[in-house]
């Protein structure tokens, strides 16, 4: 599961720290770190986060490798097809 | 398939069957793919890149890694789709036939294309003597394999760190030293930190920063020779001042060199400032005139920017490589009247010591400053750069949900000083000082814009011809 943020736009909201905080964390009062090779177990929150996102700055791959490993794939609803981006 | 017009068909041939070559496969390269294939475009695609990687991203090598919160070869690029194409990495572009319109390749190969995109980038300044330079331990730091030796010297617990050069990528370096609680020293040929970027009262506040995190910060001074040990270790550096730092890790953050050298001879309008292209991103050849099959996007661009005077920007920036590569690839398929101008306003972020350093605009274009919302003091603020009565650019430390309205009020050409009565109280005043920018002549470590020509109103350029 690669990601990339476009810290441009962050605006710092901290929503994606919250719901996926071994992949996202703030770093000071503002600045966004994350981890842009996440682990496929963290693929539910990650897709929550990027869904949560107010200025939709996250950008999630999915890649086959998270397919494959991939346990319920109904589990997860409305965030984003699972081949493309989430842009 | 030479003519871009639609009446004879051939644009739309050009989607159904052309060729299309992008040389330069990172940031840039990889979204115009994406675009392109978006668009419709059904031809062959053949991207080439030096690296042996497939696109990663950049910014993360001077913050996550190394911090040791992400390894440096996970950092690929996320796909927005497949873009299917023919890959030939880890080998470089040598040369340019543009009259076969063709591509030379390092391992003796060709490429012909219809369409050509230039996303070369830049690379890192390197030390100057390269004897030094090859000292074990000495750095740059621009790839995924600077990023991942650098973040191991860090690992091993060097005594001292020296950071040669205090633009935004040496200061970040030197933050994530400070917080792996490793010694650094950070040598600058200005008077402060990121001074070449932001001018000198920003940079007074960013000297604070360093200081009050613990970096040994000398400005003002030049590092004039690296000393290694007899087993070809760097051991110390040698300072103009005539002190001396022992350090067993040095990293030369002087700044960029756009990667052009493979074009010389070609007679594409390319050299050490980039390759000029129009504001819809086609290059231009030596004779000036606009070439209609070669686009450029990304680092290695040169575009005239009708809202800062129409002067050529260059950008080290990573949302305009994004930006660009979409306008280019959009062009690339279009026709004339349907082309698009790339007229993103400028924007950066860097993160350091903490503190989240964002801008829009060019700052270096400014002579004023106004601190229009927080303080200096609390290090958390926002800031307006003025140009002849214009606002031409604006910085937040820690204030980036301001940062919005600010590129509205350069997008408007908003006055400066502003005349919006600010909700903040302002301990330094309302009147604006002088932004205090380096004579633009003096090289410091290298800023992340680059004003170059003058409008075509002014008629001060004098034409040197390149060979
Ligand atoms: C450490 C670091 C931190 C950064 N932090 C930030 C930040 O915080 N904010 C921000 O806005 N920007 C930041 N940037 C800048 C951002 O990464 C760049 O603007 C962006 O990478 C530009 O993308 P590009 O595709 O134009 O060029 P590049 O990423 O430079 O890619 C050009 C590619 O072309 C290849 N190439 C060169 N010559 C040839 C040839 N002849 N043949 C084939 N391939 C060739 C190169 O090897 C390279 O892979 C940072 C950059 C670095 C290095
Ligand atoms: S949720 Fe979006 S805006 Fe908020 S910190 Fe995360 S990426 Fe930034």
């Amino acid at each position: 599961m690669r990601l990339v943020v476009d810290l441009n736009r962050c605006q710092g909201y901290a929503q994606c720290a919250f719901l996926a905080p071994d992949v996202f964390a703030m770093h000071g009062d503002e600045s966004l770190l994350y981890n842009p090779e996440a682990d496929p177990a963290q693929r539910e929150d990650v897709m929550r986060a990027v869904a949560a996102c107010p200025v939709q700055a996250i950008l999630l791959e999915i890649t086959d490798e998270d397919m494959a490993n991939m346990v319920a794939p109904d589990a997860v609803a409305g965030a984003g097809s699972p081949s493309g981006g989430a842009r | 398939m030479t003519s871009t017009g639609t009446h004879d068909g051939s644009l739309e041939r050009l989607k159904r069957e052309g060729r299309i070559v992008v040389v330069g496969a990172s940031l840039a390269g990889l979204r115009a793919a994406e675009t392109m294939r978006e668009k419709g475009f059904a031809g062959s695609l053949t991207m080439i890149g030096d690296e042996p990687y497939e696109p990663y991203d950049r910014p993360p090598l001077s913050k996550q890694v190394l911090l040791g919160n992400a390894v440096a070869d996970h950092t690929a690029l996320p796909r927005r789709r497949a873009i299917d194409a023919d890959w030939r990495l880890g080998v470089p572009a040598t040369g340019l036939d543009m009259a076969a319109r063709r591509v030379e390749l390092g391992n003796g190969d060709a490429v012909e294309y219809d369409r050509l995109l230039i996303a070369t980038g830049v690379r890192a300044r390197p030390w100057p003597n390269a004897e030094e330079g090859a000292l074990k331990g000495v750095f740059v730091l621009r790839t995924r394999d600077d990023g991942e030796g650098l973040q191991r010297a860090l690992a091993a617990g060097p005594r001292r760190v020296l950071v040669i050069g205090a633009g935004f990528t040496g200061s970040e370096i030197a933050s994530a030293c400070r917080e792996r609680g490793l010694d650094v020293t950070v040598a600058e040929r200005g008077d402060a930190p990121l001074v070449g970027a932001l001018g000198g009262v920003i940079g007074a506040v960013a000297a604070e920063m360093h200081r009050e995190n613990g970096v040994d910060l000398r400005t003002g001074v030049m590092v004039t020779s690296l000393e290694g040990d007899p087993s070809g270790r760097v051991r110390a550096a040698h300072f103009s001042d005539g002190s001396t730092v022992e350090a067993d890790v040095v990293v030369v953050s002087l700044g960029a060199q756009r990667n052009t050298e493979w074009l010389s001879g070609s007679g594409l309008g390319a050299g050490p400032r980039g390759i000029a292209c129009d504001a819809g991103c086609r290059a231009f050849d030596v004779r000036g005139i606009v070439t209609d099959d070669i686009y450029v996007a990304g680092d290695v661009a040169r575009s005239p920017h009708a809202l800062f005077g129409y002067q050529f920007l260059s950008l080290e920036h990573w949302g305009n490589a994004v930006a660009q590569a979409d306008t280019a690839a959009h062009n690339m398929l279009s026709a004339s009247a349907d082309r698009r101008p790339h007229l993103w306003v400028p924007a950066f972020w860097s993160s350091q010591f903490g503190v989240n350093i964002k801008s829009v605009g060019v700052p270096p274009m400014g002579t004023e400053i106004l601190i229009t919302q927080g303080s200096l003091a609390e290090r958390r603020f926002a800031a307006a750069y003025g140009y002849q009565g214009r606002l031409i650019a604006a910085v937040t430390f820690d204030n980036c949900r301001w940062l919005p309205f600010y590129e509205q009020q350069i997008e408007a050409t908003a006055p400066f000083p502003p005349p919006f009565s600010t909700v903040d109280r302002r301990p330094e005043g309302t009147k604006p000082m002088p932004a205090d920018f380096p004579d633009p002549s003096v090289p410091t470590h290298g800023p992340t814009i680059t004003l170059s020509g003058y409008s075509p109103a002014d008629r001060k350029m004098t034409f040197t011809p390149g060979r």
